[in-house]
């Protein structure tokens, strides 16, 4: 080991929190937290209203694992007096 | 109202049942009636660390098969009137537990204690889950280490979705106990803080337990750590953090030892 790398040691608790952070952010989604799907909405809703006038009473989102493939199901109702998308602002 | 309150963490090793019997003496000793059980069938320690290993005749195995009563199987602590043990038996057949029996077990003593403590099995096989299945409240013991912290996230999982309560609609209420915790360490960088353990696994906080050899004395005495040294580090940061169950608000802190100098020198005696 040279004498700076012993000196410039590098801590590795913030390797410990990084890989941590990855990691669960992909555990979560597989195995689930219940949590998650009211935060996903939330958080969906949030992102698409800024943009889009939506009911959040006619949103729809489903998690589900079959094996090794998980996937989030989102299904939003966009209703507008002609049918087609209206951008709110 | 009894309160069951489950202390788990995927992980083995953590200090689950150092914890159980901490807490549970803690919160004897300000009076609570408080039973401790042990769902780790077949490896069974928490009479060891309560020091009653020689008083068990019946286990919870035999209450929940009704081969015994609960007060023939319940043992009263010697130190603390209103602490009690319902210990695991040493059965290697894993499904010796039902979960009919649990319940009916778990709700009789819902009319005996105030407090109904679970000391959880590692892993997140049957006995963690029967352990946590009638909780109110969990107790997640974690170490500020990458595993550890990995598998708490699991069970907070588990807890949110297989638990009664969880089936109910109802949120399960999680506390984190942060245990071996060495503030030099995690000052120095070798080691998670607080801060970064609470940030990953958004619950909040019950207490930091530091790492002590206290701990180790406590056990080899057979005796929970609050009740075998309760000026010591670790026995402060449990006797708050069961104040803080029973709604006190209280500051969090990290005990430590009081270095003293004389008394190290001249006052060294083996546990
Ligand atoms: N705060 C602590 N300081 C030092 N050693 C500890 C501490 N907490 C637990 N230990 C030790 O860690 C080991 C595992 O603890 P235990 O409570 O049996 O864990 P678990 O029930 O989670 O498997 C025991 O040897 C115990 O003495
Ligand atoms: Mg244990």
């Amino acid at each position: 080991m040279s004498v700076l790398k012993f000196f410039t040691r590098r801590s590795s608790a913030p390797a410990a929190r990084e890989r941590l952070q990855l990691l669960l952010a992909h555990e979560r989604a597989v195995f689930g937290r219940t949590d998650l799907v009211a935060q996903l909405k939330d958080e969906i809703l949030a992102v698409i209203a800024k943009h889009i006038a939506i009911d959040p009473e006619k949103v729809r989102i489903k998690t589900d694992t079959r094996d090794t493939l998980a996937t989030l199901e989102v299904d939003i109702e966009i209703r507008t007096p002609n049918g087609g998308l209206k951008l709110a602002g | 109202m009894a309160e069951v309150l489950v202390v788990t963490s995927g992980k083995g090793g953590v200090g689950k049942t150092t914890s159980t019997a901490a807490l549970g003496a803690a919160l004897a000793q300000t009076g609570q009636s408080v039973v401790v059980i042990d769902f780790d069938v077949g490896l069974r320690n928490l009479d060891l660390v309560m020091g009653a290993e020689r008083r068990v005749v019946y286990d919870l195995i035999n209450v929940v098969q009704g081969d015994a009563n609960l007060n023939q199987a319940l043992i009263k602590d010697k130190r603390v009137e209103s602490l009690s043990l319902l210990p695991a038996s040493q059965t290697r057949d894993k499904d010796a537990l039902t979960a009919e029996g649990v319940e009916r077990v778990i709700n009789e003593l819902k009319g005996k204690f105030d407090w109904i403590i679970c000391d959880s099995p590692a892993g997140i096989e049957r006995g963690a889950y029967f352990a946590m299945r009638h909780a109110d409240l969990a107790v997640i013991v974690t170490n500020p280490e990458v595993s550890s912290v990995r598998d708490s996230d699991r069970i907070i999982g588990l807890l949110d979705s297989k638990t009664e309560k969880a089936e109910r609609g109802e949120t399960m209420e999680k506390l984190l106990l942060l245990t071996r915790y060495d503030p030099v360490r995690a000052e120095r960088g070798d080691m998670l803080k607080v801060d970064d353990v609470l940030e990953i696994l958004s619950i909040p906080l019950l207490g930091i337990i530091p790492e002590s050899p206290e701990v180790l004395k406590a056990s080899n005495l057979g005796s929970p750590v609050t009740l075998a040294n309760p000026i010591s580090a670790p026995s402060r940061a449990y006797l708050d953090a069961a104040r803080r169950l029973r709604g006190e608000t209280i500051e969090m802190t990290v005990p430590s030892e009081k270095k003293r100098f004389f008394g190290n020198l001249f006052g060294r005696r083996a546990a």
